[in-house]
This record gives structure tokens, sequence and C-alpha cells, in this order.
């Protein structure tokens, strides 16, 4: 292992967790919800598909499309442009993968946010196992990547 | 109210995915990358949403209801069961192969291009499939 120290941010980073933190706390204390993004999509999608009586789409939109407010945002506090860069070789790549992210995500009821943020911090054994694994398998395919892509 | 808070965090979650990199398919590469060039930065991501969502959980629970709604919504399931670690390394996968986890999927649509709505609409996609399975057994 070596530490990629050019882009290694430490600070930006740990400042993007903690409002994603915020996020998730003031959702639950006041909401009463969980800000899992997996879930909150799944569930908005779930009903749009097949309405059901005494449905709870509302929030779950207007959470939706608010995020996407995020790169304005971060343009407006910083003056700059969102750094991107893809890694998916092809759109077929990118669409297998988000085609196996969503199936991960509705059968293990969960991804980084709902596992990762709020199931650990309340000491959830579920979400505790989930994170361990699709970490573990998130360093492994990066492993079997740069070994087929020979990088 | 509540849908106020609902439009409030969404876009605090968008701006927080943003200022933490997870935007960048390139950069969650770099952090699962552990056995190359490792970049830990997004360690800090969850170690920095962990800290603040633990005081948030001791706040919350000395509560019997949420400040704008009724009562708390918490996921019912308590056991470890193949159904989750099945996903979870299903998860895994597809985030190694492209760099994107669900919440960055959905705010990268805003960047208006193709590679963020194939990626969104396979995902919604699997999403919906997997939930069926799942409903019918």
């Amino acid at each position: 292992m070596v530490i990629d120290w050019a882009n290694f941010t430490p600070m930006s980073s740990a400042l993007g967790g903690a409002l994603i933190g915020l996020a998730a706390l003031l959702l639950y204390l006041f909401n009463g919800r969980i800000m899992g993004a997996s879930g909150i999509l799944g569930q908005a999608l779930a009903e749009l598909t097949q309405p059901v009586e005494g449905s709870r789409l509302g929030w779950r939109v207007i959470f939706l499309f608010s995020m996407l407010a995020g790169p304005t945002l971060y343009l407006f506090v910083t003056g700059q442009e969102v750094a991107r860069q893809q890694v998916a070789a092809s759109p077929a790549m990118l669409a297998l993968a988000g085609l196996i992210v969503g199936i991960g995500t509705g059968l293990g009821s969960g991804c980084t946010s709902g596992h990762g943020i709020c199931g650990l911090a309340r000491f959830s054994k579920r979400s505790l196992a989930a994170v361990l694994v699709f970490m573990a398998f998130g360093f492994l395919t990066v492993f079997a990547m740069r070994l087929v892509g020979g990088q | 109210m509540s849908l106020l808070l609902s439009l409030i965090t969404g876009a605090l979650f968008g701006l927080g995915l943003a200022i933490a990199g997870m935007l960048n398919p390139a950069k969650v590469i770099g952090f699962l990358d552990i056995t190359g060039n490792w970049d830990p930065s997004l360690a800090f991501v969850m170690g920095a949403g962990l800290v603040v969502n633990l005081i948030g959980w001791q706040i919350a629970r000395r509560r019997t209801q949420p400040i704008f709604e009724r009562r708390f919504h918490l996921p019912q399931a308590n056991q470890i069961d193949r159904r989750l670690l099945v996903g979870a390394a299903l998860f895994g996968i597809g985030w190694g192969l492209a760099g994107l986890c669900p919440g960055p999927a959905i705010t990268s649509l805003a960047f208006l291009d193709s590679e963020a709505f194939i990626f969104f609409i396979a995902m919604a996609a699997g999403l919906l499939v997997s939930r069926r399975i799942f409903i019918k057994n």
C-alpha cells in the first residue's frame, strides 16, 4: 500500500462528511426518518410504479430533488466547479455497475448513507455487517479491475 | 414544516457529497484502491459523518417522538441474514466498478450528462426489481 498524498483531502472530506452527518441527524430528529439514499429512492420508485394507500411520497420526492442542488451550492460556496472524472470504461460498464448497485442495495436494504452513516451510529449489527461486506467487496473489485486492466 | 426540512436536509446532503469528493468517481476508486495508490480521504467522510450522527442518536433516543412527526421510523429487521450479506456484496462490486454509490448517483443527475443518466436508470431498475423479488418472498 502506498498513500496517494497528492489527492489526499482530509479537511474537505471530513467537512463534507460532517455535513452529510448533520443532514442525517436533522432528518431523523425532526422527521423521524433514516437518511438512506437507496431506501428513499427505492421506496419513492416503488410507490410511483404501484400506488399504495397512505402513501408518503411527498417528502421523498422533495428530498431527492433537493439533493440535485449539491453541485450548484458547491459552486456558490467555493466558487469552483465540482471535480469529476469517470472511471467506468464504457456506457455498458456504467449500466452494469448501476444495475448491480441497485439490486445490491435493494436486497441489502441500504447503502453507504443508510448503513454506513445512520446504521453504524445507532449500533445496528446488520449495518455493521453490511458495511464490512460492501467495503471488502469494493476493495476486492478495484483490486481485480487493476489485475484485469494491468494498471 | 417536515417537507421544508426534507428540502433542507436533501440540499445539505448533496452539498456534503460535493465537498467530500464523493461526486468524483475517480476519487472513490482511489479510496477503494487499498492495494495500490491509496487515497484515504473517504474514510474521513464516513468518520466525520458518524461522529456527528452519534451525537444526534444520543439526543434522539431520549425523545419519544420526532419534532415534526408522530413517530420515529426505524428498520424492523434485526437479524443478519443471507439477503443482507449477498446484497451488500453485490453493492460493493458495483461500487468498485464505477465509483458511484446511490447518493452520489442521484446528485450527479444535476450534471445532466449521459454517464449520470445511464448509471441512475440502471440503478433505479435494479432497485425496483430487487424490491419486487423481496416483496414476493
